[in-house]
């Protein structure tokens, strides 16, 4: 998926659906010129994980309210906010992320819209050195108004880890992405949640290219889609020759509780390696009426029943999180907007 | 407790059970057998409410109210219990948890206060041991990868957690051996009350060996065939259902 980037200023860089990578979110739809530049701005310290601690990085409209990189040697907790403030315009912001050999990174990277209607781009370049790990959490909070893109390019050294999750509940067009390259002898764990209703969109799309031998890839994305919204989810890891003794596991599943939502998924496997372990599960479906008609038949109401499986269905990907405290605020996010 | 009059009941629009009278005071339990085929299961997800099951004529009356009006879960806060023939699995939520939303849910839908996390953990402990069942069972994802008589033993302590009045088993009794079923049946007859009644829906005699019913009534082609005492069982055991599936033919 080497499709050109996006540019705010030239919107002959907004790609349509003509686009192969840009089937199902289709941006030249919905923006067609180059928006109004955001202004500056500023917010007060905080964010979704301010509970968690750590040095605060915030980006106002695009604009770096501190550094524009984060270098870590050690260890560090870094909140990462992209916030942005004003109606009906636009910004970029650009970080650039390095962990040196041995180093670890919990990054807590947050998407707030403070503002209806703005289009915000964001691009992460992020690279790991050998042996270092990154845990990285994204949520976003943004409104049905608003676009949102974020790409992140992850380069991972030998024996590095890195162990994502995304949460996100859309906006009118929202994408999250992530390309990795892979040398092998390294872990990538990417999972995804999304949680849509109303007319939102979240697109998730990954791709991950191993061009090494022995290197794992775990990724495992749940969504549910209500009302008339729409999810995306482009999962590609690609094995290069000579890649061997690759794992790779990718599995995206996700419910539609409405007859109107809408989810679009693309799994890709491309293996040019011999001797690889590599799998990949997609189903999309509503909730098992057996089990619904069993809950209530011991007593639980309906609308609660189905509450309920829909959190355990999606509660796997927030299990999944290591870190109990993160777990936790996970959870309460997805109660929170199953709510 | 329970009257069913001229019960007809459509699945599919195919005509299933076709005019089913039965009486089951208060006190009493009664056994339903019969052929496969027969309506056995129609008749209890008919009684529980299941979607599908589409009541074309008749009424079933509990407690002098029309049961057949009421949604799943108010059934079951009046009282009403179905125990599953294929108990369902319900990924990521624990036993526990499932069992104490039930509870709750009933006394809420009742007016009464919901069960402490202590409380109820002291109730549910108990009730488990005398089930003989693992406690750290409970903690897993209900039902999921338990073998038959685990289900089975997790049907006996949800209804003896939630204490219903009017109790349907459908063929507890399949899947399990003879150790489970003994275990299933002390379950079963340690809830037997003046105040309660148990519907017991079964294929073979062998299960009312360990809960004696009071009436034994065949179920064939839709309807109640005969209606006799516990002797009844035992002489369908020896000659089987040809005689009523001839009939109905």
């Amino acid at each position: 998926m080497m499709a050109a980037r996006v540019n705010l200023a030239d919107a002959t860089t907004f790609p349509s659906r003509r686009v192969e990578e840009w089937k199902y979110t289709d941006l030249h739809r919905i923006l067609r010129e180059t928006p109004p530049s955001s202004p500056e701005a500023t917010v007060a310290p905080g964010g979704p994980f301010a509970a968690l601690g750590g040095e605060e990085l915030a980006f106002v409209n695009g604009r770096a309210t501190g550094a524009t990189q984060i270098v870590v040697e050690g260890e560090t907790t870094v909140r990462l906010r992209f916030v942005s403030t004003t109606e009906g315009t636009g910004h970029e912001a650009a970080c650039r992320i390095e962990l040196k050999p041995g180093a670890r990174l919990l990054l807590l990277e947050s998407y707030e819209g403070q503002a209806p209607r703005y289009v915000s781009n964001v691009v992460l370049d992020i690279t790991l050195g050998d042996h270092a790990r990154l845990d990285r959490i994204v949520l976003t909070d943004e409104p049905d108004s608003a676009i949102s893109l974020a790409r992140a390019d992850v380069r991972l050294g030998r024996k590095a880890d890195l162990v994502q999750t995304t949460l996100t509940n859309g906006a009118r067009l929202l994408r999250q992405e992530i390309h990795v390259a892979h040398p092998g002898a390294a872990f990538a764990h990417i999972d995804g949640l999304y949680v849509l209703d109303g007319k939102r969109h979240a697109d998730l799309t990954s791709t991950v290219t191993h061009s090494g031998v022995d290197g794992i890839t775990s990724q495992l994305t749940k969504g549910v889609v209500k009302d008339e919204a729409r999810g995306v989810f482009q999962g590609q890891i690609v094995v290069r020759e000579g890649a061997d003794g690759t794992d790779a596991r990718m599995g995206h599943h996700a419910l539609i509780l409405s007859d109107r939502g809408e989810v679009d998924a693309k799994p890709e496997l491309e293996i040019y390696a011999d001797d690889v372990a590599c799998a990949h599960g997609n189903t999309v479906g509503s909730l098992d009426q057996n089990a619904l008609f069993y809950m209530r038949s011991r007593g639980i109401p309906e609308a609660q029943a189905r509450a309920m499986l829909t959190e355990a269905f999606l509660a796997e990907v927030t299990d999944r999180i290591g870190r109990e405290d993160l777990r936790d605020l996970c959870r309460a996010w997805l109660v929170e907007r199953l709510g | 407790m329970l009257k069913i009059e001229n019960l007809q009941v459509e699945v599919g629009g195919k005509p299933i059970l076709k005019g089913l009278t039965l009486d089951l005071p208060s006190g009493e339990v009664h056994a339903v057998m019969g052929p496969n085929g027969a309506g056995k299961s129609t008749l209890a997800y008919a009684l529980a409410g299941r979607a599908g099951y589409e009541v074309t004529a008749g009424t079933a009356t509990y407690d002098g109210q029309d049961l057949l009006a009421l949604d799943p879960s108010e059934r079951a806060a009046k009282g009403v219990f179905l125990s599953f023939q294929y108990p369902l699995e319900i990924p990521g939520v624990p036993g526990l948890t499932f069992v104490r939303t039930a509870l709750n849910a009933q006394r809420k839908a009742r007016g009464e206060s919901e069960v402490s996390a202590p409380e109820f953990l002291k109730l549910v402990r108990e009730k488990a041991k005398a089930l003989r069942m693992d406690f750290d069972m409970l903690k897993r994802p209900l039902n999921v990868g338990f073998s038959g008589g685990e289900k089975k033993r997790m049907e006996i302590l949800q209804m003896a957690v939630l204490e219903p009045r009017l109790l349907i088993l459908d063929e507890t009794d399949s899947g399990l051996d003879i150790d489970a079923l003994r275990v299933v049946a002390e379950g079963v007859n340690a809830l037997r009350s003046p105040d309660r009644a148990m519907l017991v829906i079964t294929h073979y005699q062998r299960l009312l060996d360990y809960i004696k019913p009071d009436k034994v009534h065949v179920l064939a082609a839709g309807r109640i065939a005969d209606t006799g005492g516990p002797e009844l069982a035992l002489e369908l055991e020896k000659s089987g259902y040809d005689k009523y599936v001839g009939e109905a033919a």
